[in-house]
């Protein structure tokens, strides 16, 4: 008599797609405490569900204190990277079946930048060697009455670079960031490339010249740790090297 | 929530009692200030093409220092009796070439410099205070420059007939 039942409720807890997953979450919080804890959260989630979806599970019904960043919530917008088991990723990207959900999932802010609370770190000093370097065509000339056209080989060049969405994934995993800071950043020569090589601008010089400055391309140590964190799978080592070629090329 | 108490108990407000220990939403923990912050001490442009002469050096003399090394390894420790026939005479034999002086003598400065130049990498990536970068960049150019002119020295005025 009783055994259909428990086969039922087997049968049922097997259906049901839900599992215990641990987050295990780098806290902060400047008006409590100078010191950043771990902080351990159970949460039941289906594991095809994103890091981003435990998160806001975390904050809507554990607790409310838990601050992050995020946006658009489907890889676009670059709000929501953070260090997810030890690499950098977008929580939004991330299905937690894919970074096995049996031992506790690490989230930490993002790595060489002042973490102000929880996971949200100063974006400044990343948006500042981003402003560097002019993220922004530059003509001479008259203003074309029609758009300025240009031939697919010539786009094609620049392709890959224009995918960036600013997230900090690459800079905040380069280890040479970490050390001082004062380097520009994966980020800042990937923008910088996308207008160097963009046929129709006219400051590729000016820009090749801001990246010769000694924390400029020439600290890049090629460890290819930007190219793995990238969310979009921009070839960022490449696009360095690329910008080194385009200054040597240019002075011999 | 202990401000807060310490509030109730003694009437002092958070400002003036007890700043020093707890952090609260008036008194929150200082952030550790990003590195890249543009301060009054930021240099205005440390543009040059030294890092690119440095980088650029460091694979030319890389290429070199393949064919000069190993070849001198295979000179000194393989060919014809291995390391067993090293000796003064040998080296007073292959000095009196100036061909293996000019080898010698390259191999010295590339390398020297080569290795000086990847250490100095080293020191600006790991070196975290400016002053332990400073002294050690003095203590890695002094002893550079000593190995290469002692070595220079000796090539240059190295007398197979001393006593």
């Amino acid at each position: 008599m009783a055994t259909p039942v428990l086969d039922k409720v087997e049968a049922e807890s097997a259906a049901s797609p839900y599992i215990t997953v641990t987050f295990r979450v780098r806290r902060f919080n400047p008006e409590v405490s100078a010191e950043a804890t771990w902080e351990d959260f159970q949460l039941e989630i289906d594991p095809k569900e994103r890091v981003l979806d435990g998160l806001h599970k975390i904050k809507w019904e554990l607790d409310g204190t838990l601050t992050f960043r995020r946006s658009c919530a489907h890889g676009i917008c670059g709000s929501d990277a953070m260090r997810i088991n030890g690499r950098n990723r977008l929580a939004c990207k991330t299905l937690i079946k894919d970074i096995n959900p049996e031992k506790p999932i690490t989230i930490e802010p993002i790595k060489g930048l002042t973490v102000l609370k929880d996971l949200v770190v100063d974006m400044e000093p990343f948006f500042q060697a981003y402003r560097d370097v002019m993220p922004f065509l530059v003509t001479t000339g008259n203003e074309p009455t029609r758009e300025r056209l240009q031939s697919p080989e010539d786009r094609e060049r620049f392709d890959d670079t224009t995918k960036c969405i600013l997230c900090a994934a690459c800079t905040s995993s380069c280890p040479v960031f970490w050390n001082d800071g004062q380097y520009f950043g994966p980020a800042a020569i990937v923008n910088a490339h996308r207008f160097i090589f963009d046929s129709r601008d006219e400051a590729g010089e000016q820009r090749l010249e801001i990246l010769n400055d000694k924390d400029g391309v020439w600290r890049c140590r090629t460890t290819f740790n930007c190219t793995d964190a990238c969310p979009r799978g921009i070839e960022v080592t490449k696009a360095i090297q690329e910008v080194k070629r385009a200054l040597i090329t240019r002075r011999f | 929530m202990s401000a807060d108490t310490t509030t109730a108990t003694s009437g002092i407000g958070p400002v003036e009692g007890g700043a020093g220990t707890a952090y609260g939403v008036d008194n929150p923990a200082p952030v550790i200030e990003a590195p890249r912050k543009r301060t009054a001490k930021t240099p205005r442009s440390t543009r040059g093409n030294f890092e690119m002469a440095a980088w650029l050096f460091m694979r030319l003399s890389g290429i070199v220092l393949v064919v000069l090394v190993l070849g001198h390894l295979l000179i000194q420790l393989v060919l014809d009796g291995g390391v067993s026939k090293i000796g003064f005479a040998f080296v007073a034999g292959r000095w009196a070439s100036p061909f293996w002086q000019i080898w010698d003598l390259l191999m010295l400065w590339l390398a020297m410099l080569h290795g000086g130049n990847g250490l100095r990498t080293v020191i600006n990536d790991y070196a975290e205070r400016d002053t332990t970068r400073f002294w050690l960049k003095m203590l890695l150019y002094t002893a550079t420059v000593f190995t290469v002119l002692l070595g220079t020295l000796v090539i240059f005025t190295f007398d197979p007939n001393i006593r």
